[in-house]
């Protein structure tokens, strides 16, 4: 063959010689111009074609774009390969062996730390439930439609569905795996253990994360946590929950505080009750957090639904028991006046700096 | 749902303080979410009429236009509104009045022309939320220029309440519904409204046909015609009232119907006779691939299987006489036979539909609808013809010849009947714990249209057909005293404080969880919580080949998947500090991280509808994981804070193992946590991949970070991670003697293993400590020098000369086991 192209595959083969000669990514950047960039001998022949008819140009174009490539891959390959080797030499040498840490030679300045503020509110709300009688118990985030609503009293198409916006998950079936929507599920672990083992009565409470599918502002967040409470026991009634719910609230937010029940409607509980607890902004004299009415609403209540209690095969003749929920971002929200509850995940040192 | 003052003051007298009424209703259950005081802000409102209209030069929004407002001279003002004419007559704000919402008028000139008021919309106003134009007056109406507006439109203040009413109260959803709870609270009689009765003549089914196919999804057919229609607009009242109800005034027709809607709860549909094939309306199921166009204009593909669990697509249908699809029943009708100014003769359907069902379809075709709501949540079947009594009542008002068909037809399907249970004696109290007096519940409930009696074991209760949310046995009784703890109000209910015999408590876990925090806590660590919805590429940070658990309907894209470490989420949050300048610090999180049950089988539970089926769920997996970001903090930080919390937990002995670790971790400077005895692996500990931290910290400088991070559940369990034993031993109160050993140790001895060794290898051994570790001259490369403290000590004696000797010969021989050289 003759023409500008004559020696193509041997400019190649020297652009590759000369390629594999470099053994750092630093020298191979500095280099690549000449290899494969405009000062390259490519780059010379691709100007000498200037003098070709058009049909020999096209060809001898073609001719020049597949060696330009392979010079170019044959680069990129390389610069990966460098830069393993040099990624692989950087790390050997910060190798240090974990085992040979001697304590006493780390340095450590002294700093006070603080936990968080949702942990920390759970954990003052169970040293209160604790020391009323109930117990601590957990559940799974992720529940099957059944956990979460329909042993729940809340079968698919149920008018109060639309209470919970709901974050499915992909698994199968469509719109059988969701992220739970509140605590209660658990309820329902607690009854099927209890009956399985025959351990009722059950005291407990079930403080968890909890996801809804509602964009978040100030005031919510899609994810939340909650705190449920379960009692199932003999003779228990409507007096006992309203009891509870004044107990508790009397000794978490302050003797002076006082609650107040009202008609609800939640389908795992009947007769159902929201509970709203004095103003702790204004302490029951009006202002507009609470709208002028001197009480916030905290949470939801009720007696066991019957229906709930057989599901799990429980003789709503002979057990009764109620349950309630609410939520501990919202109580430490009160708590400490946060104006965006959307602070809580950004993590910020100065605002987590703040509790204790 | 809105509920005018005055609208449920036509049914019951009710107190003049609103605050009462509000208070009453929350009482009920019938929660006031909103309160909206309309027709206030009216003073110096007046009627005007418009007599000349004039550009404004320089100006293309606005006009001049002069007003006569009953005075000798006309009133100048500038208007930017144009849908009126010379002729009309309008609202005019005068200068010095104060409208709704606080907007005082003044006088202003605008472009040399001074505007001595302001021509008003309805919604400028707070009469309607119709602000496209001025608000004209209908010119049928008798006005006067110069009267206040609010006596020429006959408008009293009044108060709207904005209710949230509970699924389980399917007959609040009315304005009746609401007075008639009111009027058991007040102790006030029930009015009813004016209803009109069929004509006599000619039988309805001389004119139309009803046709139920699908009793089990039908309960209830009535079909009235109705002749003499006059298609046109509702008298002022009726708009007004839907106005105020939040529903925009359409016609006549529509308006009667929706407000027979929002006062009785029973929705109806009016077709326009002439447009339905053989005056025929039949309810079936929608067959696969029918389609329909609804009132909005959307074409709907109908019984389509949907994505809903245990949806199988069943659409019940409204067809007519040649079987066409007309209407989504109790959803929307078609566009077809839709009312239009020439209706002179209305097909009117009163029915009742299966909740499950129209439920359903409004889920799957997401088209919810005034009417489906009502059909969601369960009708009264016994009251469609009393709707349609007070819907011809309502548009005889602007149809003086219209006249009701005699005997309309209707046809039954199947409806389950109002259930019946018997409250055994003093059962109230025992469920409430509050005496209520059998007469009083009775009393109650008889108000909401209950039936009682008195029978062998108790009071018989039978619910009204308003109550189909009222069940049977256990959880009937349940529905039926929750009736009379609302009625009797939860203010008056006692409250007890219970106890009982078993003490409160946390689990093991629980408490070990308190324990980490603290220790972290005291070491200066902050407590963060990140995300558990992230992106795809956050998850491929940590695990390059996991399944991804994704959520289907996610708020965004970067919040799709379940994060299956807490790292990436960690190092973005002390990215974030650094960027914001207070990243000295160490952050750390307790939280879930999932991993799909394709890639870790094993958590399964009950599931699919009924829950008959058996699900596999992702494996939840509890991590503590900690960022050591502080200044000067590295792995070597890292294995500090461990033995802290090892110690803090009492640990028996988990060891600093050398492993290869996962993406995400520096290779050669992270290390497994490994229980000695059990072999688990409870953690990882060292510093994160240095190729992962440089990008997130952007122009910030290189830094490196520790990163320790524990499996909970390993961690909480004690046979896989073993506790120190509770006894304690008492020391020695003889003196105890120190020496120290250096060892030459080859490099793929543990540290961890040769102080092992050495504290078995005497019982006078009581403490074993690496204080040093050397590399370099005089020790061959492939080996270090571990200098360990090791003291002695016996409980009963001052150990002897000899006793050290042979301690140190053990000690040296007990290196050498593990190949380390005394240097
Ligand atoms: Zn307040």
């Amino acid at each position: 063959m003759t023409g500008p192209l004559e020696n193509l595959d041997a400019v190649v083969e020297e652009l590759l010689d000369q390629l594999a000669a470099f053994t750092s990514v630093e020298e191979l950047d500095a280099h690549e111009p000449v290899l494969a960039g405009r000062r390259s001998p490519l780059a010379a022949l691709q100007k000498s074609l200037g003098g070709l008819d058009p049909e020999a140009r096209r060809d001898a174009g073609a001719r020049l774009q597949a060696a330009r490539t392979r010079v170019e891959a044959a680069v990129e390959g390389h610069r990966r390969r460098l830069a393993a080797a040099e990624r692989e030499r950087r790390l050997e040498a910060d190798r240090l062996d974990l085992g040979d840490v001697v304590a006493g030679a780390v340095p450590d300045t002294l700093r006070a730390g603080h936990p968080g503020l949702v942990a920390r509110t759970q954990a003052e709300l169970e040293d209160v439930f604790v020391a009323m009688g109930f117990r601590v118990a957990e559940g799974p985030e992720v529940e099957s439609d059944w956990y979460n609503f329909e042993a729940l009293n809340i079968p698919p198409a149920h008018p109060a569905r639309g209470m919970w916006d709901t974050f499915y998950v992909d698994l199968g079936e469509p719109e059988t795996v969701v992220l739970r929507t509140h605590t209660s599920p658990t309820q329902v672990h607690l009854m099927e253990a209890a009956v399985r083992d025959g351990s009722l009565p059950i005291h407990s409470v079930m403080p968890g994360r909890c996801y809804r599918r509602d964009t978040p502002d100030a005031r919510h967040l899609a994810a939340f946590h909650q705190v449920e409470g379960l009692v199932v026991d003999r003779g228990i009634t409507f007096a006992d929950l309203a009891g509870v719910i004044e107990t508790f609230t009397r000794a978490y937010f302050g003797t002076d505080v006082d609650t107040r029940l009202r008609p609800s409607y939640f389908p795992f509980t009947e007769p159902s009750a929201e509970f709203e607890i004095t103003c702790q902004i204004c302490r029951g004299a009006g202002c507009r957090t609470c709208s002028h009415t001197g009480w916030i609403e905290l949470g939801g209540c009720g007696m066991l639904d019957p229906a709930v209690l057989e599901a799990v095969g429980i003789d709503p003749d002979e057990w009764s028991g109620f349950a309630f929920g609410f939520g501990i971002d919202r109580c430490a929200q009160m708590r400490h006046e946060i104006a965006d509850m959307r602070a809580l995940t950004e993590n910020d040192a100065r605002f987590l700096e703040q509790f204790s | 749902m809105r509920a005018p003052l005055s609208w449920l003051r036509e049914f019951v007298d009710l107190p003049d303080d609103v605050g009462v009424v509000r208070d009453a209703l929350d009482d009920l259950g019938l929660v006031v979410e909103g309160l909206d005081h309309v027709g206030e802000g009216l003073d110096h409102v007046v009627v005007v009429e418009v007599r000349e209209i004039h550009p404004i030069e320089g100006a293309d929004k606005i006009r001049r236009v002069l007003v006569d407002a009953g005075g000798d001279e006309p009133v100048e003002v500038v208007c930017g509104a144009w849908n009126f004419e010379v002729g009309d007559r309008v609202p005019l704000a005068r200068v010095g009045a104060v409208l709704p919402g606080g907007f005082e008028i003044a006088r202003r000139s605008m472009r040399g022309v001074t505007s001595n008021g302001m021509l008003c919309s309805s919604s400028e106003l707070g009469l309607s939320g119709d602000h496209r134009g001025l608000m004209v007056l209908d010119p049928e109406r008798a006005t006067t220029p110069g009267e206040e507006l609010r006596d020429a439109l006959g408008l009293a203040p009044d108060t709207v309440f904005d209710l949230s009413v509970g699924a389980n109260r399917p007959d609040a959803w009315s304005i009746r519904g609401v007075a008639r709870d009111l009027a058991i609270r007040f102790e006030r009689p029930l009015r009813d409204v004016t209803r009109r009765t069929p004509s006599a003549g000619e039988p309805t089914s001389v004119l139309a046909a009803a046709v139920i196919e699908a009793p089990e999804l039908c309960g209830r057919l009535t079909v009235s015609v109705l002749r003499g229609v006059r298609v046109g607009p509702s008298p002022a009242w009726i708009a007004r009232r839907l106005e105020l109800a939040g529903m925009r005034p359409i016609s006549n027709v529509v308006d009667a119907s929706n407000m027979v809607m929002l006062e009785l709860g029973q929705p109806t549909h009016p077709y326009d006779l002439d447009r339905v094939a053989g005056a025929t309306l039949r309810v079936r199921r929608a067959r696969p691939g029918e389609t329909l166009e609804t009132l909005d204009g959307v074409v709907r593909t109908l019984a389509q299987p949907g994505r809903g669990l245990g949806d199988t697509g069943e659409d019940v249908v409204i067809a007519d006489g040649e079987d066409r699809v007309i209407g989504l029943a109790g959803i929307m009708g078609g566009a077809d036979t839709e009312i239009n100014d020439a209706t002179t003769t209305v097909l009117l359907e009163a029915a009742h539909f299966d909740p499950m069902t129209i439920a359903r379809s409004v889920k799957r075709h997401g088209l919810r609808s005034e009417a489906s709501t009502r059909f969601e949540r369960g009708v009264d079947p016994e009251r469609a013809l009393e709707a349609v009594g007070r819907f011809v009542a309502l548009l005889a008002e602007s149809c003086p010849d219209l006249e009701w068909a005699a005997a309309p037809l209707d046809v039954r399907g199947e409806v389950t009947p109002p259930s019946r249970v018997v409250l055994r004696p003093g059962e109230v109290t025992r469920q409430l714990g509050t005496e209520i007096d059998d007469d009083v519940a009775r009393r109650l409930l008889e108000g909401l249209g209950f039936a009682t009696e008195t029978v062998e074991d108790g009071i018989a209760v039978t619910a009204p057909a308003s109550r189909p949310d009222v069940r049977t046995g256990a959880a009937g009784r349940a529905d039926v005293v929750e009736e009379v703890a609302r009625l009797y109000g939860y203010r008056r209910l006692a409250r007890r404080t219970p106890s009982w015999p078993t003490p409160g408590g946390m689990t093991e876990r629980q408490v070990l969880r308190r324990r980490v925090r603290d220790a972290l806590v005291g070491r200066g660590v902050l407590e963060a919580w990140t995300a558990t919805l992230v992106s795809e590429s956050h998850v491929r940070r940590t695990h390059p080949d996991a399944r991804l658990i994704r959520v289907t309907n996610p708020l965004a894209e970067d919040e799709a998947v379940l994060r299956t470490s807490l790292i990436p989420g960690l190092l973005d949050a002390w990215a974030r500090n650094v960027a914001r300048g207070t990243g000295d610090v160490r952050l750390a999180e307790l939280g879930v991280v999932f991993t799909h049950p394709d890639d870790a089988p094993g958590r399964t539970t009950r599931g699919g509808e009924g829950g008959l089926a058996t699900l596999a769920l992702p494996r939840e997996t509890e991590h503590l994981t900690v960022v050591l970001g502080q200044r000067g903090d590295d792995a070597r930080t890292a294995v500090a804070l461990w033995r802290v919390l090892a110690d803090r937990l009492r640990l028996e002995d988990v060891v600093v193992r050398a492993a290869v670790p996962p993406v995400g971790w520096h290779p050669t400077r992270s290390a497994d946590l490994v229980d000695r005895a059990s072999g688990a692996l409870v953690g990882r500990v060292g510093e994160a991949d240095p190729d992962v931290v440089t990008p997130l910290l952007g122009p910030a400088p290189a830094s490196r970070v520790g990163l320790l991070e524990i499996d909970v559940d390993v961690l909480s369990d004690p046979v896989r991670t073993r506790r120190r034993p509770d006894g304690v031993v008492v020391p020695s109160r003889f003196p105890s003697a120190s020496i120290d050993l250096a060892f030459v140790t080859p490099d793929g001895v543990p540290a961890a293993d040769v102080a092992h060794a050495l504290r078995g290898a005497s019982d006078v051994v009581e403490r074993v400590e690496l204080f040093d570790v050397y590399r370099g001259v005089g020790i061959a490369s492939g080996e270090r020098s571990l200098a360990y403290g090791v003291r002695l000590s016996a409980p009963d004696r001052t150990l002897s000369e000899g006793d050290v000797t042979r301690a140190r010969e053990a000690l040296i021989a007990a290196g050498e086991r593990l190949g380390a050289r005394l240097r």
